[in-house]
């Protein structure tokens, strides 16, 4: 009986064994084949020591810095958000929280783009400035408009697990803290912010990894006047026409993926054990 | 409790509101802009409406995102859900090492996922189109159904599923019977995080991408460097008020059904 | 627990919605396709730049052949080349420019051309245009000429109170954050390269940094990288200058008077695209009927009415009236300014010029 079962279970995972093989470790793999490899198939570490490039390694500093601040900003944002959605929907459906997921069925191509009209020169903002008798800003093509843009896209993505951390934290939990003397300020800090601290991990990373690695809110609102990561990677595969440059950058790219992934790894376990 | 500063912690979810659906009522305005260039109002038409529903290359492109995201929920509900089946009854280590592997095109940038697909088909001889970002699309999404399926098909009572089968149930039938009912909420909602993430990726596709196959994202990127169709503006105005309807309608008339039936009680 | 249950409602009624919408909105277009069979043998695969075919002309063709056309653009040609080197069979037909055709004929990505399959190119082309496509392609084996013209200036006369002469104006402080430049390696090297007074083919690695530097000095002036987008910047009224094709200056002026556009003092680059075949075609006869049709007079004066770029077709000129053949910009007078061709430099001098591009995108 129980062998059976157990024949009929390797059954159902065999298809997926195979997909996971198939469509996720070997094209990993072929990254990193053409990463370490040069035109010829001669083995080689230039494509990834190319990072050290001036041009590569700046572009990889300004995709960390705007991710980071972009990250940021998602999340000083985010956090209130939560709280005061968690606190006003209390007992009701979670209504508000899908409809900001909701934007995410405009394309995300056409949502940025529209960023462009609210920010150029002649858009939105400066048309209405000048015609108050203000100055116009310069907001589009700046690396303000990027991480503007960044945090437009991935807002839902840091919102998300924090009000779901928020939302399972039991209340009595909360009053008892209150019961046993704690003001409004340790509470947060002992109780509901170490709480939600996982949900706060997950929005980060899930944040962070998109953000460093667009190559589209780039060119889109930095009128090719900045050259992030993505980009590089973008062009070295559909103008460049050098994959093996293109997968050395790529492989650098995926030490971050890594970390991220250890982080998250390492979080969900303690979870666990917590429960 | 009391809730202190209502008005204020109002004030802020508004502007997060408004900073959220800003760009979307620019482009639904846009969508009834009789002038072509955007930022100049024109005066108000409906043609591009019309229009719309006359282009054939936006209707080929709407055809294939839908059918994209369909396709691809739907296979990868099926793998997900056996997938977890297997991997709940493995032993630790080996499931830990397929949950890294499975976690990796959610962790993963896309732009890597993307080169690695693109790396493979090449070498693969796979002609580019339809079935290749297919493939791409069920990988990715994949994980999103495992990750909604797991946590509940954990949750279960084996007893149940045991005990039909000592009823004299199949395994089949058991599975159908007894397990199913029980994880359909996670496979739902696996499956349209997985289907709203088809219809939203654009990276991916862009690398799998061949010779005159478009999906609305693909077709919307090589229009912004010329200009978008106005019709394009339409199509997703559409979209984004059917889902935006069906929210509404499906969130808030249960719960007035359900008041109503309290009331009466 | 909630949050799922209406999910669960909401997925089937969001599949019948859009169900709804499928067949509302491709009804159309399958009802089509049952007038014309429509498999693979009978398809021709186009790939063209953005905006650079009146779409009426597509129609055309597919209703006197009954091949059925699919049609993507590409931007530039690097990035039309990795996509057809990628997978050479994909696309039947192609416009690349000079150089590019140069660089894919010396890698046997085209086929030699059979120009008795195509006698609308034989009769319609001029003899000069052909003699101009000798440069980068000799013996005229690979392509057959479509559209011509330069890299000039565009610039809004109404709020650049001077007559542009000189590619030194988009070095003028004056205009910091009004200037558009193109996004593409070769153009935005050949407007410093001429300024500088070198050859915008050089591969002197001294004039090319000295480029580059000059090119690095301005991006604090210039608005955005851009190719296609100039066009509708400056007709917004955006920027004020923009480097441009010259077909695109009749285009813009139509729908914003005031601009102009000039052809630089130092010179410019003066540019052919032309249509070519991949070697791996899979339908050379529908190409070859492609290539034919392009090139007769009624077709190529629709297509030049719709894209204003100027035509090498002769045919055609004979159809247009004295007031459109005199006009300076879409038929220069070629000996009176300093133009050159592109010349394909060689893979590693194209990646000389990337890795320098490079440099300036992130500096």
């Amino acid at each position: 009986m129980s062998k059976t079962r157990r024949l009929s279970s390797a059954f159902l995972g065999l298809p997926y064994i195979f997909w996971a093989a198939a469509f996720i470790v070997i094209p990993l793999i072929m990254v990193v084949w053409y990463g370490l490899t040069d035109e010829n198939g001669a083995f080689t570490f230039a494509n990834v020591a190319a990072i050290a490039d001036p041009a590569h390694s700046k572009a990889l500093l300004m995709a960390l810095l705007l991710s980071f601040l972009a990250t940021v900003v998602c999340f000083l944002l985010a956090y209130p958000l939560c709280m005061f959605l968690v606190e006003l929907q209390k007992g009701s459906d979670s209504f508000l929280t899908m409809l900001l997921i909701v934007p995410m069925w405009m394309n995300f191509l056409l949502r940025t783009y529209a960023w462009q009209s609210i920010l150029e020169k002649t858009g939105i903002i400066n048309t209405a400035l000048t015609a108050l008798g203000f100055a116009p800003l310069r907001m589009i093509n700046t690396n303000g408009a990027i991480i503007l843009g960044m945090v437009y896209n991935f807002l839902p993505f840091m919102v998300l697990p924090i009000y779901n951390a928020l939302e399972k934290i039991d209340k009595n939990v909360i009053n008892a803290a209150r019961d046993l003397g704690a003001d409004g300020r340790i509470t947060f800090l002992r109780v509901i912010f170490p709480l939600s601290l996982p949900g706060v991990i997950s929005g980060v990373t899930m944040v962070f990894i998109p953000a460093l690695t667009t190559f589209v809110v780039s060119s889109l609102l930095g009128g090719g006047k900045i050259l992030l990561i993505g980009n590089v990677i973008e062009q070295e595969f559909m103008v460049a026409y050098d994959w093996n440059l293109g997968s050395g950058l790529s492989l650098v790219l995926l030490i971050f993926i890594i970390i991220n992934v250890v982080i998250s790894a390492v979080t969900e376990k303690g979870e666990e054990a917590k429960a | 409790m009391k809730t202190k500063y209502k008005g204020l912690k109002r004030l802020y979810i508004a502007l997060i509101f408004i900073f959220m659906y800003a760009p979307i009522a620019l482009l639904i305005v846009q969508s009834f802009n009789s002038s072509k260039s955007r930022g100049h109002w024109g005066g108000f038409t409906l043609d591009w409406y019309r229009s719309l529903f006359t282009d054939a290359s936006i209707g080929e492109a709407f055809t294939n995102t839908i059918l994209l995201a369909l396709l691809s929920s739907v296979i990868s509900v099926i793998l997900g859900t056996a997938a977890v089946i297997y991997m709940s009854k493995l032993k630790k280590s080996p499931r830990t090492i397929l949950m890294g592997v499975t976690n990796v095109p959610m962790l993963n940038a896309d732009i890597v996922t993307g080169v690695s697909f693109m790396l493979l088909f090449l070498t693969l001889r796979i002609q580019f189109g339809f079935v290749t970002i297919l493939l791409a699309h069920i990988t990715f999404n994949i994980p999103y159904v495992i990750l909604n399926v797991m946590p509940r098909y954990r949750e279960l009572n084996p007893h149940i599923y045991e005990a039909a089968l000592d009823l004299g149930a199949s395994p089949v039938y058991a599975f159908f019977k007894t397990v199913l009912p029980e994880i359909m909420p996670a496979i739902l909602s696996g499956g349209l995080m997985a289907f709203t993430m088809s219809i939203d990726d654009f990276i991916i596709t862009h690398f799998t991408a061949g010779a005159g196959v478009h999906t609305l994202s693909t077709k919307i990127y090589s229009e912004v460097k010329l200009g978008i169709k106005p019709e394009m503006y339409a199509l997703s105005a559409m979209i984004f008020v059917t889902v935006l309807l069906l929210l509404i309608l499906v969130n808030r008339v249960p719960a007035k059904a359900d008041a109503h039936g309290k009331e009466a009680v | 627990m909630k949050k799922k249950t209406v999910f669960s409602i909401c997925l089937p009624l969001l599949a019948a919605g859009l169900t709804a919408y499928l067949a509302a909105g491709c009804g159309k277009s399958s009802r089509e396709r049952e007038d014309a069979p429509d498999n693979d043998s009978n398809r021709l695969y186009v790939y063209n730049w953005g905006e650079y075919i009146d779409p009426e002309v597509i129609g055309l063709f597919e209703e006197e052949t009954g091949y059925k056309v699919v049609y993507d653009v590409f931007e530039t040609n690097e990035i039309m080349y990795p996509k057809v080197a990628a997978d050479p069979s994909q696309y039947d037909v192609l416009c690349p420019s000079d150089y590019m055709i140069a660089k894919m004929a010396g890698e046997g990505l085209l086929a030699e051309l059979d120009m008795d399959a195509m006698p609308e190119a034989k009769t319609n082309i001029g003899e000069q245009f052909w003699r101009m496509s000798e440069d980068f392609d000799p013996g005229n084996l690979y392509s057959v000429p479509y559209t011509w013209g330069t890299v000039g200036i565009l610039y809004d006369s109404e709020r650049v109170d001077e007559e542009i002469t000189s590619w030194d104006v988009l070095w003028d402080e004056k205009y910091n954050d009004e200037i558009l430049m193109q996004d593409s390696v070769r153009d935005l090297f050949a407007v410093a390269l001429k300024k500088l007074g070198y050859s915008l083919n050089t591969t002197d690695l001294n004039e090319l940094e000295e480029a580059k530097n000059l090119l690095i000095e301005q991006k604090p002036l210039v608005q955005a990288y851009v190719v296609d987008e100039v066009r509708d910047k400056m007709i917004a009224g955006e920027s004020k200058i923009g480097v441009i094709y010259s077909g695109e200056a009749e285009y813009t002026r139509e729908e914003n008077e005031s601009l102009s556009y000039c052809i630089p003092k130092e010179g410019t680059n003066v540019w052919v695209d032309a249509w070519v075949v991949t070697k791996d075609s899979r339908h050379k006869k529908a190409a070859y009927d492609w290539i034919n049709f392009m090139c007769r007079p009624d077709i190529a004066l629709m297509n030049f009415e719709y894209i204003y770029y100027s035509t090498p077709n002769i045919g055609a000129m004979e159809l247009m009236d004295e007031e459109t053949l005199s006009n300076e910009v879409l038929f220069p007078d070629v000996g009176k300014y300093d133009l050159e061709a592109y010349r394909y430099l060689g893979t590693d001098a194209e990646r000389l010029y990337y890795n320098l591009w490079k440099e300036i995108k992130s500096a």
